[in-house]
């Protein structure tokens, strides 16, 4: 057989599987134009629908008049509120246990909001039928400060206050006044107190995380499809999550989930974006319902900046406790948290504000306590986590932030008060402060590896240099050194703790080997641009002994693939990773035994080796994986039922905590506000390593939202609740112009607790990312007396902030 | 994201431009390379009952380097004018601004007649073509007229060019000495935060002229008579950078947006013109 020339380094070379750089299998298609996107669908018949929107922040509704709509030739219906009340469909909930307007009930409460739906026969058509429906608005006084909200007689969610004007609990508990949603801490109060109280050394800061928008290049958009002979919905969309989607329609609608059949097709990035269920997509199912026929609706790119999930909008007040040498005794964080007119954050159901409690980072804090006020504004729904786990990259700029601020009021080096607070590699599994348990780590090693390899006091010493020669007249260039170190929580994650709707967060793999020795395998999460069907193939590979491109991984297609959870929070590898695993370990199994009667021995006596299995101390007697695939369908193998199929359910012990070490080295121009990124360099430990190349493009993908939203990307309101950055041209989208070359490189630390040891990585850098800027814009202006200023970092503000330093004098 | 309904024409020569725009007036717009009143009639800000689209109407496509001037016709594109290497020779400023024009997929659709003829307070062409004292040639029913560059502009989307006029040619006194064109924005295809044109001779050590425009600074672009006074018969010193930063400064008149305050602003015009204008006068 050929087999038995090949050496053993050939066999594993030809499975393409963990640790090999595979080329992407799916970019055949995208480089070619050849992906099958939400818009590409085109069914017979099928309508278009689009909406009116509220011009106002807040208004109420007096009126809605479709007549002339109507009369729009093309245009066949109008839905408002009214259609919907009857079906139950004018509001629906959100996956933070809140509801949310269908479309405007009495009163619209942001910029942008869904007031009437239009369906016709072409999206133009629509278009001019949206012109054309008059709505009748009162202006109500608009909020757009969630401190302002707080002290407000102005009642936002009237639906949330009692007849009597009591306040029933929401959510997460009792609300403190009209406009506020919930509170939630973590940690120990008073301890927290008490130890900062009598600390040697407190530094105390406040920041505004500002409000940004994750942005995929693909807005969000849906094909519903109502077969009114069968009685079956088929729903196209741009679903992270479609699983949860089939539930999420099934309960508001009534329609039984058998009935339900979703589908995400390709998806042009995520993001957080696509995770949770809008108005655009109960509007298309309604109308497939009414009219028989399949509706489309797709969002333009002002709608998708404007009115679907947001990310951030946090406002973090700090205080952090040190000795005299910089070790760290405490830390207490507030959080006053914008969540909009209705609270769609997609967060799992306890953890209201995510896992902002992951904020004493990667240091050895022994008492810390957050709270975390959520509060109603007139502004877009959302709170998503854009690129990052549930609030982590807030919770990450928050010490990243605070220990540059501590290290300024120490006089002490940023770097070295790191390094003194690390949690040292002999302490994981580490519980922290506010709860978790990290699952492993070793942070002096990658700080050292980083440090040392930007040169690290070099760098010091150039900009030493540099602010003696600003002094002297001879340069008007500043130098920052942005450092950062992250640790991430992702994976979610352990059924105990996390849900979404009730819907534990496990995740699953399907696999089914065909005779001629290839396989496809199915998993409840959606690529959006990961790259799964290359790296689990790969992974699968590895498990069971079959090349990875014999492998087929199909998603998102609720009717074939097993339930789970879906893809954001960097959970995929985590979570439906470790369930390929396992599922392959149980073909592996059955394998086994299948080998060891062809092999006529004991099943004990055969072992895995690469792409087969060999008799123990005999390894001219094997048995290939192929072989051992048909033998499965064509033998009567006595106790063993024909096929060879395995499916996985996995509910991960813990979550996986990947970490990193970023340094960008920046020159900034004190008169115009540019800066320029010299020198970026991102070490990731992501744990196993799955596929290399892989992951230096999600690093670099990562780096590129970090540096947008540090340095200019954002969703400004003015003070009547108009959004200022609803297009491209203001809303920051870096190009290849923008981007500086990046620097990769690696620590390897594995999970001790996920099957292959795998941690994720797709979020990591943007998490590492956007402090590391931030601190290297501060960082400049340190020797001037700058101790902390808000991001986003554009030109003008930095250019504020060499004004107010004297700079400009 | 979708117009209004438009009637769509495409007429084959001048004639058939002028004869639709005598008969719908105010309701029919030229377009050239689309790429600033497309976006406008897509948002629904620009309604254009009647869209003429001048791609068929010959004879605009043209760049003419002259002894004395250079004419370059109103369908030239900016993709065109860097890559035409007599142009490049003859006013190099021209390559550089257009070099720092919106992205490569625009410059080759954007038109130098579009984009001087919008009106646009962020479109670059505009101040660069008052720096070089361009004269603009309008043709309608009652035949041509020539407009300088620096008497077109009277608001934002307001200009000397008539309803039923058509902008057909820019023409350049061939320009001498050194340039400059310094742009300051916060992205690849943005508008300016702030831009100037510099155009100065030298005679010996002194500046014997020196022409100045400012891009988005106003609601049109500003040439500044007086900053460009206060460098002639100066040897560029700090004093009369100064002065001539201080001119500029009292001509402009910007108004805060995403960009940032007016502070801001002022204060990066400055440092833009100073730099162009020790960039052109190394040239010179």
């Amino acid at each position: 057989m050929k087999d038995e020339v090949e050496n053993r380094e050939d066999r594993v070379a030809n499975l393409k599987g963990m640790g090999c750089s595979r080329k992407r299998v799916e970019d055949a298609r995208f480089t070619q134009g050849k992906g099958n996107y939400v818009d590409d669908i085109k069914l017979d018949g099928m309508l278009f629908g689009d909406f009116v929107r509220s011009p106002y922040a807040h208004a109420r509704i007096k009126s809605v008049d479709t007549a002339a709509a109507l009369e729009v030739p093309g245009v066949l219906a109008v839905l408002t509120a009214a259609d919907l009340e009857p079906l139950g469909l004018h509001w629906m909930p959100t996956l933070a246990g809140d509801k949310q307007m269908v479309l405007a009930d009495g009163k619209v409460l942001f910029q942008g909001q869904e007031v009437a739906f239009v369906v016709a026969e072409d999206r133009y058509a629509a278009a001019d039928g949206i012109e054309l429906v008059e709505v009748e608005y009162e202006e109500l006084p608009v909020i757009v400060d969630p401190f302002e909200a707080l002290q407000s007689d102005v009642v936002l969610r009237e639906d949330l206050v009692g007849e009597d004007g009591s306040l029933p609990d929401g959510a997460h508990g009792p609300r403190k006044h009209h406009n506020h949603i919930f509170t939630w801490e973590a940690g120990d109060k008073e301890p927290t107190e008490e130890v900062i109280a009598n600390a040697e050394v407190v530094a105390d800061e406040s920041m505004y995380y500002h409000r940004t928008h994750p942005c995929p290049l693909e807005t969000c958009g849906c094909v519903a499809s109502m077969d009114k002979v069968n009685g079956k919905l088929t729903l196209w969309g741009t679903f992270q999550a479609p699983h949860a989607i089939r539930t999420v329609v099934s309960l508001i609608s009534g329609i039984e989930e058998h009935n339900i059949r979703v589908i995400s097709p390709d998806i042009g990035g995520g993001f957080g974006n696509k995770v949770g269920a809008y108005p655009g997509y109960v509007c298309s199912v309604v109308a497939s319902i009414v009219t028989g026929k399949p509706v489309k609706w797709i969002e333009d790119r002002m709608d998708n900046l404007m009115t679907t999930a947001f990310a951030r909008d946090y406002h973090m007040t700090g205080k952090i406790s040190a000795t005299k040498e910089g070790k760290i005794t405490a830390l207490q964080c507030h959080v006053t948290a914008d969540h909009g007119g209705f609270d769609a954050c997609a967060d799992p159901t306890k953890f209201p504000a995510g896992f902002m409690n992951i904020c004493t980072g990667s240091y050895d804090i022994p008492t810390a306590y957050l709270e975390v006020d959520g509060v109603y504004t007139n502004k877009a729904p959302g709170g998503v986590s854009y690129r990052c786990s549930f609030r982590v990259t807030e919770a990450v700029y928050f010490i990243e932030r605070m220990i540059e601020v501590l290290a300024i009021e120490l006089d002490m080096d940023a770097a070295e008060l790191r390094r003194i607070n690390f949690i040292k590699k002999e302490q994981f599994p580490y519980t922290a402060a506010l709860g978790w348990e990290y699952d492993s780590g070793d942070y002096h090693t990658a700080w050292d590896k980083a440090l040392t390899t930007v040169d690290y006091e070099g760098l010091r010493a150039e900009q030493a240099q540099r602010v003696e020669d600003f002094k002297a007249g001879k340069t008007r260039k500043l130098m920052g050194i942005g450092l950062s170190f992250f640790t991430e929580i992702v994976g979610a994650g352990p059924v105990k703790n996390c849900d979404i709707l009730g819907l534990g967060m496990f995740d699953s793999c399907e696999i089914r080997i065909h005779p001629t020795g290839s396989a496809i395998a199915r998993l409840g999460t959606i690529s959006q641009g990961q790259g799964h069907a290359t790296t689990f193939a790969q992974i699968l590979a590895s498990e069971i002994g079959l090349p990875a491109d014999s492998i087929t991984i199909e998603e998102g297609d609720t009717d074939t693939a097993p339930y789970g959870l879906g893809t954001y929070g960097s959970r995929s590898t985590p979570v439906a990773g470790a369930a390929t695993a396992m599922a392959g370990r149980k073909i592996r199994a059955k394998a086994q035994m299948i080998a060891a009667y062809l092999l006529e021995v004991h099943d004990n006596d055969v072992e895995f080796d690469v792409d087969r299995f060999v008799v123990k101390g005999a390894p001219e007697k094997f048995k290939t994986m192929k072989e051992i695939a048909f033998a499965a369908y064509n033998q009567a193998i006595p106790g063993i039922e024909p096929g060879l199929e395995a499916v996985s359910y996995y509910d991960p012990p813990n979550m996986t905590y990947p970490f990193g070490a970023y340094v960008c080295v920046m020159d900034i121009d004190v008169d115009t506000g540019v800066p320029e990124i010299r020198r970026f360099y991102a070490l990731d430990d992501c744990g196993t390593r799955i596929n290399p190349m892989i992951i230096e493009g999600q690093v670099h993908g990562g780096l590129t939202e970090a540096l947008a939203v540090a340095l200019g990307q954002e969703i400004a309101y003015d003070d009547m609740g108009n959004v200022k950055t609803g297009t491209l041209m203001d809303f920051f989208l870096p190009t290849a112009w923008e981007v500086p070359n990046y620097e990769t490189d690696f620590t390897v630390t594995p999970s001790p607790h996920h099957p292959i040891g795998a941690k994720g990585v797709g979020e990591s850098p943007h998490v590492g990312g956007v402090p590391c800027f931030s601190n290297a814009v501060q960082d400049a202006f340190r020797p001037f007396g700058n101790r902390h200023t808000n991001m986003p970092h554009d030109h003008w503000r930095i250019w504020r902030t060499a004004n107010e330093l004297g700079l400009h004098d | 994201m979708i117009p209004a309904a438009f009637e769509y024409y495409r007429p084959q020569d001048m004639a058939g431009v002028l004869a639709i725009l005598e008969e719908h007036g105010d309701d029919a717009r030229v377009m050239a390379g689309g790429h600033s009143l497309i976006p406008m009639m897509k948002l629904r800000m620009a309604e254009v009952p009647h869209l003429i689209d001048l791609q068929d109407v010959g004879g605009m496509s043209g760049i003419e380097v002259g002894t004395d001037s250079i004419r370059i016709g109103a369908m030239v594109t900016q993709s065109d004018i860097i890559d035409d290497a007599s142009l490049a020779a003859a006013a190099p400023i021209l390559r550089e601004a257009a070099l720092q024009i919106a992205d490569p997929q625009v410059r080759y659709m954007g038109t130098v007649g579009g984009n001087v003829a919008n009106g646009d307070p962020g479109n670059d062409m505009p101040g660069l073509m008052q720096c070089l004292d361009a004269r603009f040639t309008l043709v309608g029913a009652d035949g041509e007229r020539d407009v300088p560059a620096r008497d077109f502009y009277e608001a934002a989307y307001m200009t000397a060019r008539e309803d039923e006029e058509v902008l057909t040619a820019v023409t350049i006194p061939l320009p001498k000495g050194g340039y400059a064109y310094e742009k300051q924005k916060r992205k690849i295809g943005d508008y300016a935060t702030a831009a100037a044109a510099v155009q100065i001779t030298k005679e010996g050590d002194v500046c014997a002229s020196a022409a100045i425009a400012m891009t988005n600074l106003s609601d049109t672009p500003v040439y500044s008579e007086a900053a460009g006074a206060a460098l002639v018969g100066t040897a560029l010193d700090d004093a009369a950078l100064t002065a001539a930063a201080a001119a500029m400064l009292n001509d402009i008149d910007p108004t805060e947006d995403n960009r940032g305050p007016i502070a801001f602003k002022k204060h990066v015009a400055g440092v833009i013109l100073r730099r162009a204008i020790l960039r052109a006068w190394s040239r010179a």
